[in-house]
């Protein structure tokens, strides 16, 4: 359990910084730092355990179903991390009080600063893959945070969003890498994992793996060719640049390496990827910091470069080579950060970061220059510094390495190629910064910073000089991460200051002789290099980014560019492309269902069907003919219906016709009377090839389909409709009974069509036409004597029809649907034979309250049922004898076929009356006169 | 027979798909309308093709098959809303832009998109 307090204290104490807001700044300080020095003892109570060689785990099932737990494990690895991370973390928070001016905001700086801690105390504990990436994301996304600490400049913004593009690429490479891990070992656990090493390496899954992984790993420790985002990240606040960017976030792609070395590492691909990858780091980037001006651009190229120097350690896979790897990593944290914060404070006290202007401040601030030198000379590799001991190290295995054969030379030469521009970007920083003249042009006058300030960096350097002299003191702490990171027992060897005079030693004095000579030449070496075209991968990856972006926006463009024509076309191209295959693919036995022979009535339909659809493509320029062809097609469907044994839909259809026709005929009356003959030949002979696929893909369908023997899932209904559901007529007992609920939504539907076409008419302007497009004026006589006679003595009549075929529904054809049609539609009749004033002062009806009455009506039947216990709208029925009458059924059906019946006339008056009152309502007045 | 309906499918689908690609709102209703015949008839088919059987319990022994046919009996009532809300909506943007034009944008915004010259470039005018 105390294990969990770790990751979770620092967590908690982000909300520190957030609820002490209002207090003082160095109150700020105390209370944000309590939290991190909590859970550094708790790490520290561990120690004895650790070192012992025990892992400690904690484990709590958390997702179970996808493998993910929240588990975390200390070993000597995760140990050496959380160190480093907790204690810099410590150091960082302090200096930052002092650095951090007035007008930024402390809060929301250790506020970020905290998330930041717990994500990589969550990434070097982690005993979960997956809980492990999880972490690693969030440490992309609290480092960006921080980087883009002061918002309102552009430079910081930017870094900040390169990083992030650039390690969350990573990250989701990594992510790939991991799952794939899970598949093969089948578990995401990972202390599973680690005892699947042989499973890994030898599944032929593994070069993908390994590639992911680093990719991550590279992306994260700025390896080339990933290396440009860590420059961009220094205009971030120095302590961020000090805490994330040289001692922890950058180190974990290091520590993944490490963490994965007993089951990834030591095949020839490992070997190969990572000693080069970190040797071309190692040995551009010390070149190229020997030429940043920046002091802060300087010590990134220079982080850079030892990122590589570790990566190639870890890659060499030599005897003492990741014992090396893990010390430089200790080492770099001890001297780099330190240098980081004397970069903040020379920035601090001088407002400038520029070497070119900063030289002899020496005189002013004399304690800075002596911190400064002594970490920068074990930066160079001087002997009784840290950075010596391990860099001796290096020198060591390199030797030792003989991978690549007769060329492995190669790797100790350029080793010591690096190590020559280190030890000259070294001198530089010193020379330039403490000596070489007079500060020139200073925004400020510079002085020693407040002591508090200085004392963090006091701290290192202390540190520094002491593992330089006394290896030992580090020694188990060193040891016992080995151990874990190997998975085997520590190497039997001690960290000494003095090896003897060995080939190592002279390496290190080549270097260090040949860094003066270079430095000394450096005058000559900066002019070579201006020669050069500047190459900036920054820049390249901005473009390369825009670019991508620029092209997905091109291809957006090209599939919708807010035509609805192309969008149209597209879809069915597609549907298309999807579709044709599919039917050319044979399969299963051809026409066999008993195929009738052809009869008249059907091939006059047919052709008369065809003739009408013809004729509307024709027309349809001419908008009223292409109406009237319309209505012949609709016709004929409902005749089909008719013949193939359908009365219900035939009924439905001709009535549907009807209405359909009078609303678009009304339409009609607003809209313009011809369609514009605008589509050019070839658009034409396009929409026809593409219609005729798709009438030819339909046909065959529909062909193969009713000429294929089935089996009807209807017997359920025609078995019960009469038993269970009361009636005769199986298609209505389905739309009221068994599938009433899918027609309670139907009318519901059909109530908010007409609902949002009342709305969609509200305020719409326009104006009213006197004569069609002929130039024809309409008829004087609106309401002719005779219509208006014969419909009124019809209104009757067409009622009753409609009241008996919504009765006889349940049993005949007809029903609910059908009888709201022939009501909505004798109702239109006499809107059109009298119009609508006439008709308001007869008939008031609100067809609102007419709709919500049918959908209420509906609803308390099937909540009837609810009532009596059973499910929502199950029907009831029962046979009642009356005198005269004698004996008819009652059944609870058809209450809900009148919430049908109720709701079909309420919409479909209320669609076609505000449609038709626009003719009268905004009448314009000159209009009338014509 | 079959053979005639699947004619009869095939015909309204084309001409429906067709004037679904017109520029301007009308025959894409129409366009639209006839399509929905097309579907309507296809799924009525999947009882398949059965002349003078009963529909009403009863009357003969052979049934047609009543669930497509419950199917399509809604479906037609629902194309109907649909149709009707078309219309206005066309009608709205008609009084909104002042063409009928299916991109429903005033005329001096729209993208020209009516030849294919046009559309490979793609831009606006």
């Amino acid at each position: 359990m105390s294990l969990l307090w770790i990751p979770l204290l620092p967590l908690l104490g982000t909300l520190i910084p957030l609820l002490a807001a209002k207090l003082e700044r160095t109150l700020i300080l105390a209370l944000t730092a309590i939290a991190p020095t909590l859970a550094l003892i708790l790490l520290l109570s561990f120690t004895g355990e650790v070192f012992s060689g025990n892992t400690l785990t904690f484990s709590l099932s958390w997702v179970p179903v996808l493998g993910l737990d929240l588990a975390f494990r200390l070993d000597g690895l995760g140990y050496l991390f959380s160190l480093l991370i907790l204690g810099i973390g410590l150091l960082v928070i302090l200096y930052a009080r002092y650095y951090l001016s007035k007008d930024d905001s402390i809060v929301r700086f250790y506020a970020s600063l905290l998330l930041f801690m717990t994500a990589m105390l969550g990434i070097v504990l982690s005993n979960n893959l997956l809980q492990l990436w999880m972490f690693w994301e969030l440490t992309s996304l609290s480092s960006f945070l921080l980087i883009a600490f002061w918002h309102d400049n552009s430079a910081a913004r930017k870094g900040a969003r390169q990083a992030l593009t650039v390690t969350a690429m990573g990250g989701l490479a990594l992510l790939a890498g991991l799952v794939l891990i899970g598949q093969v070992v089948g578990s995401f656990d990972l202390s599973v994992v680690l005892a699947s090493g042989d499973l890994l390496r030898e599944h032929s899954l593994y070069p993908i793996i390994l590639v992911l992984v680093l990719l991550g790993a590279f992306t994260k420790s700025a390896q080339f060719p990933f290396h440009f985002w860590l420059p961009h990240a220094m205009a971030a606040p120095t302590p961020v640049s000090a805490y994330l960017h040289s001692a922890t976030m950058v180190k974990a792609g290091i520590f993944l390496m490490a963490r994965f070395h007993p089951v990834l590492a030591d095949t020839d691909l490992w070997v190969s990827i990572v000693t080069l990858t970190g040797l071309t780091t190692l040995a551009l980037a010390a070149y190229f910091a020997l030429f940043k001006h920046d002091i802060k651009a300087l010590l990134a190229y220079s982080t850079v470069s030892h990122l590589g120097l570790i990566t190639l350690l870890m890659g060499l896979g030599t005897e003492l080579a990741l014992m090396a790897a893990l010390f430089h990593v200790i080492n770099h944290a001890l001297f780099k950060a330190p240098l980081f914060m004397a970069a903040g404070i020379v920035d601090h006290e001088t407002g400038t970061r520029d070497l070119r202007q900063l030289n002899g401040l020496w005189k002013y601030m004399p304690i800075t220059a002596t911190l400064t030198m002594t970490a920068a000379a074990s930066m160079a590799g001087l002997p009784l510094l840290n950075g010596f001991l391990s860099k001796e190290m290096l020198m060591a295995e390199t030797l030792k390495f003989d991978h690549f054969g007769a060329l492995s030379w190669l790797i100790p030469v350029m080793v010591v190629f690096g190590a020559i521009f280190s030890v000259a970007y070294s001198i530089r920083l010193v020379h330039d910064l403490f000596f070489n003249g007079e500060p020139k042009r200073l925004p400020r006058m510079p002085h020693e910073p407040p002591v508090m300030m200085w004392l963090p960096v006091a701290f290192f350097v202390v540190l520094v000089v002491l593992v330089g002299v006394a290896p030992v003191i580090v020694e188990p702490l060193l040891l016992s991460a080995v151990s874990a990171a190997s998975g085997q027992p520590a190497p039997d060897t001690h960290l000494q200051l003095w090896h003897g005079f060995n080939m190592a030693l002279v390496m290190s004095a080549i270097a260090i002789g040949t860094g003066l000579w270079i430095y000394g030449r450096r005058l000559h070496l900066y002019d070579f290099q201006e020669r050069f075209p500047e190459i900036n991968a920054s820049e390249n990856f901005d473009r390369g980014v825009k670019n991508v972006m620029y092209k997905c926006r091109d291809w957006y463009q090209r599939i919708d560019n807010g035509s609805l024509q192309r969008a149209t076309f597209l879809l069915l191209s597609f549907t298309l492309v999807i579709l044709l295959p599919t039917l050319t693919a044979k399969a299963g036995p051809g026409p066999v269902f008993n195929v009738k022979p052809m009869d008249g009535a059907m091939l006059s339909g047919t052709l008369l069907l065809v003739f009408g659809a013809i004729m509307v493509v024709i027309l349809h320029h001419k908008r009223l003919l292409s109406l009237l062809m319309m209505s012949v097609v609709g016709l004929v469907v409902a005749l089909i219906f008719v013949l193939y044994s359908a009365p219900d839909l035939a009924l439905t259809q001709l009535s549907v016709e009807v209405v359909t026709l009078i609303l678009i005929v009304l339409a009609l009356f607003f809209l313009p009377h011809k369609t514009p003959e605008e589509s050019s030949s070839p658009r034409v002979m396009r929409d026809l090839g593409i219609a005729g696929l798709f009438g030819a893909l339909m046909g065959t369908l529909t062909y193969a389909l009713i000429t294929r023997p089935f089996d009807t899932i209807s017997g359920f209904f025609t078995e019960n409709a009469k038993t269970g559901g009361g009636g005769t007529n199986v298609v209505n007992v389905i739309l009221v009974d068994f599938r009433g609920f899918d027609t309670f939504g139907e009318i519901t539907v059909l109530g908010i069509a007409a609902l949002g076409i009342f709305k969609l008419l509200a305020g719409v302007r326009l104006h009213y036409r006197s004569a069609d497009a002929a130039g024809m004026t309409w008829s004087g006589d609106k309401h002719p004597f005779m219509l208006n006679v014969v419909s009124q003595s019809m209104l009757p009549l067409a009622l009753l029809v409609s009241a008996y075929i919504f009765l006889r529904g349940h049993n005949m054809p007809g029903g609910g649907f059908i009888a709201g049609l022939i009501t909505a539609v004798a109702i239109i009749q006499q809107y059109i034979a009298h119009g609508i004033d006439w008709l308001q002062s007869r008939f008031r009806f609100e067809y609102s309250i007419l709709i919500a009455s049918g959908l209420l009506v509906a609803t308390l039947t099937g909540m009837g049922s609810m009532v009596l216990g059973y499910p929502f709208l199950t029907s009831w029925f029962d046979y009642i004898t009356w005198p005269i009458v004698g004996k008819f059924e009652v059944a609870s059906a058809i209450a809900f076929d009148l919430g049908v019946y109720l709701t079909v006339v309420g919409s479909t008056l209320m669609i076609l009356t505000n449609l038709g009152k626009l003719t009268t309502a905004h009448r314009p007045r000159e209009e009338e006169a014509i | 027979m079959e053979g005639l309906y699947a004619i009869c499918v095939g015909v309204l689908t084309s001409c429906g798909i067709y004037l679904l690609l017109r520029g301007r709102t009308f025959p894409v209703i129409l366009g639209l309308i006839m399509l929905s015949y097309a579907v309507n008839l296809f799924l009525f088919a999947s009882g398949r093709l059965n002349s003078n059987m009963a529909t009403i319990l009863g009357e003969s022994d052979t049934f047609a098959d009543p669930l497509p046919q419950a199917l399509v009996l809604t479906a037609i009532v629902i194309g109907f809303a649909m149709t009707a809300f078309m219309l206005v909506l066309s009608i709205r943007a008609y009084s909104e832009n002042g063409n009928d034009h299916v991109d429903g944008k005033p005329a001096d915004e729209r993208v020209h998109d009516s030849s294919i010259a046009a559309d490979k470039g793609g831009q606006k005018e």
